[in-house]
């Protein structure tokens, strides 16, 4: 509030009695505000709460380094980072995080691939075309398809669209694998794959995209888009040459903050893919990780030395999608206030 | 769209009739013609994709079929659009499907994820079920023995605890950014902003790292709502936060004015004000973390047995439940864990309509209604 605001303090110039010289400019009089003793109270337990708020965030991320550290300095970081084998109860312990990056990266990427098409979609129908009560209605659904929980996600997932997606890989693999990424990997089966839980976690981060993106083509100028309406447009078009040069840094920030949903997963992935430690190019197999669904599946084994290993690689994603969100919530804010990225 | 075109397209409007050779064309009627291209076009682009589909058996299930006929429809209807109107019209036609196709994806994902689980899991919806823990159940018990009371019971006493820590500090943290702020403001803002990036799991593993490996507290309840509480508060600030800037400034001016200390005119103006927002804020915080599986598997553990006291042994919660009994080899079991995510579902769907609700109640109605049969007939009218 800006009559209790606590400016910097400025030296009095001039009083009621000496008005000040015309040469000099009028500078505010400092207000000295003295608070009762319950209001302070009021500020410090506020101002209390939101740095417990900060040092909270703090010590997630120092005490899973902390704690992690005895397991990997006695393998070291480069090894750790390096080592695509996970087994930290053998002897002598080996485990890396190599293989488990890599699938989380491969199933975020499908996820995109699947899930934003769809979102943009979604955002510019629910902008553009749809009438007023579908829109709310839209925008209702949409937000409860964010707060249906992931495990319900991974049951739907493993019992009825992996079923229904065996025909759509085995014909990839059997037309496309040319491509080595199609490739079957001499494994007749499709089941539990990189590819069926990236396209799970596509249809997961469809809310969050949609939602987001929606927000900033709603903030295109209205005249622009009548303008060009003016001058003959067609809608797509509008979409064409105005809506979308105009959400374009939003929509990415978008596609960023679901990225960062899609690296956080657990639960669904966790459900869909079968454990693997080696990298492949083969999505459509059986064989797939993540950090978030190796630390669900693991936890509890390994010992001390295998909670260690998984606090590090806690840590890793905890790093990893901080950096996605921090870029991501930047071009978003930037894009909100009207700069053009 | 090029400067050329758009000439092309205003030329066009100038008389009723067509000139220059141009067909005048109003961009939202839907002419017979119109309805016979799209009928004739998906019709064809069903048909053709069924051919190949299932007499030439490239392709199987329904899912590809779909897929498959959407695209079809898309290029045949471009094509028949040009043909018959021009390109342009064609493209914003195609344009309009595919943006229509988009948001009834997002539909029918959303109606098959509820109908899917609600034709799985409404077989052992009983009243026992609701009030029956697992500790009696044996292998050879059929499906409807024993009830998920346990896990409901830990879900309610989880969340419970986790909105009492949560909720206030995430109202107060807002009150900070929009009522006190000072040179951390800007800090704290992105401190919250990355804690809504944090992943559940991770919340879960700092909660275990510190409560339970540091401080030997062992797997419990409140240890789960810890780290639920810190899946909350950046919730529900982020949407407080919201709330309050819509709160008008006069209103916060008019109580210093009567003279109200700032504790007063944020305890008695701003937060009655915003009170329907924070509420929103709450119940869809909530309706978030009911589901949370990762935190509490890492935090809470499970127990087959109904344990009312979240400060001491594991308990069981509806998702962890789920996450359990799916992966146990008997088909009963399964079956239960799919009655277990309809139940928690149902939880989900009522909070999240709850939340709508309380969305939709203007400020000052509550009041309105409240004084409704005080006033005076004169005051009234």
């Amino acid at each position: 509030m800006s009559v209790t605001s606590e400016g910097p303090p400025s030296p009095p110039v001039g009083t009621a009695a000496e008005p000040p010289s015309p040469s000099q400019p009028p500078v505010p009089r400092t207000i000295r505000v003295s608070r009762s003793k319950q209001d302070r109270l009021y500020r410090g337990s506020v101002r209390g709460t939101a740095i417990a708020a900060f040092v909270v965030l703090f010590l997630i991320g120092t005490f899973l380094l902390l704690k992690s550290l005895p397991a990997i300095d006695k393998e070291g970081w480069g090894t750790f980072l390096t080592t695509t084998a996970w087994n930290p109860s053998g002897t002598p312990p080996t485990f890396g995080i190599l293989a488990v990056l890599y699938w989380t990266i491969v199933i975020a990427v499908i996820a995109l691939i699947v899930g934003v098409p769809v979102s943009l979609c979604a955002a510019l129908f629910i902008t553009d075309y749809a009438p007023l009560r579908l829109r709310r209605a839209l925008v209702a659904l949409i937000d409860l398809l964010a707060v249906v929980p992931s495990v319900i996600f991974g049951l739907w997932g493993l019992f009825l669209l992996q079923g229904n997606l065996q025909g759509f890989a085995r014909f990839l693999s059997n037309h496309f694998n040319w491509l080595p990424l199609f490739k079957s990997g001499g494994n007749p089966e499709f089941t539990n794959s990189a590819f069926i839980a990236g396209i799970l976690v596509g249809v997961m981060i469809v809310p969050i995209v949609t939602s987001v993106s929606r927000e900033i083509f709603s903030l295109t100028p209205p005249g622009e888009r009548e303008g060009a309406m003016a001058l003959g447009a067609t809608k797509a078009s509008v979409i064409r040459t105005v809506v979308l040069p105009f959400g374009r840094g939003g929509f990415i920030g978008a596609v960023m903050l679901g990225l960062g949903r899609a690296l956080g997963e657990t639960i669904a992935v966790a459900i869909i893919i079968s454990p693997s430690f080696i990298i492949t190019a083969h999505l459509l197999s059986p064989g797939a990780n993540s950090i978030a669904a190796l630390i669900a599946r693991e936890f509890g084994q390994g010992g001390k030395t295998g909670a260690e290993a998984l606090l590090g690689a806690g840590f890793v994603l905890f790093v990893f999608t901080l950096v996605v969100n921090f870029a991501a919530s930047y071009i978003v804010n930037r894009s909100r206030t009207g700069a053009s990225a | 769209m090029t400067i050329a075109s758009l000439k092309r397209v205003t030329q066009r409007g100038a008389t009723p009739q067509a000139t220059n050779g141009l067909q005048h064309r109003r961009p939202r009627t839907f002419t017979p013609t119109d309805l016979a291209l799209l009928v004739a076009s998906a019709a064809s682009a069903v048909c053709l994709v069924w051919f190949v589909f299932y007499q030439l058996t490239l392709f199987s299930g329904a899912a590809g079929f779909v897929m498959a006929s959407m695209a079809v429809f898309l290029v045949m209807y471009y094509f028949a659009n040009r043909q018959v109107f021009d390109r342009m019209v064609a493209a914003d036609r195609v344009v309009a499907s595919l943006v229509t196709f988009g948001s009834v994806g997002v539909v029918v994902a959303l109606g098959l994820v509820v109908g899917f689980l609600y034709t799985r899991g409404r077989g052992l919806i009983s009243w026992h079920l609701f009030t029956q823990d697992q500790h009696t159940v044996t292998q050879t018990a059929p499906a409807s023995s024993g009830g998920i009371s346990h896990a409901i019971m830990g879900t309610l006493e989880q969340v419970g605890l986790a909105v009492v820590i949560g909720a206030p500090a995430g109202v107060a943290t807002a009150v900070f950014l929009n009522e006190v702020g000072g040179r951390i403001t800007a800090a704290i803002r992105i401190v919250i902003t990355a804690m809504s990036a944090v992943p559940s799991i991770v919340a879960g593993l700092f909660i275990y790292v510190l409560l339970i490996t540091e401080f030997n507290y062992g797997f419990r309840g409140f240890a789960g709502s810890l780290a639920l509480a810190i899946l909350l508060l950046p919730n529900i600030t982020r949407t407080t936060e919201e709330v309050l800037k819509v709160v008008h400034g006069s209103l916060r001016e008019a109580s210093m004015a009567l003279g109200a200390p700032e504790w007063r005119t944020v305890w008695s103006v701003v937060l009655p004000t915003a009170r329907t927002g924070i509420a929103t804020a709450v119940l869809l915080g909530i309706a978030r973390i009911v589901g949370e599986t990762a935190p509490l598997l890492v935090t809470v553990s499970s127990s087959a047995y109904f344990n009312p006291n979240p400060f001491q042994n594991p308990q069981e919660a509806l998702p962890t439940f789920v996450w359990q009994f799916y992966q146990l080899p008997l088909s009963k079991d399964v079956e239960r864990a799919f009655a277990a995510g309809l139940v928690l579902v149902g939880l989900v769907i009522v909070l999240f309509v709850l939340a709508r609700l309380v969305a939709s109640i203007r400020p000052g109605s509550i009041h309105r209604m409240a004084t409704r049969f005080k006033r005076s007939p004169v005051e009234a009218s």
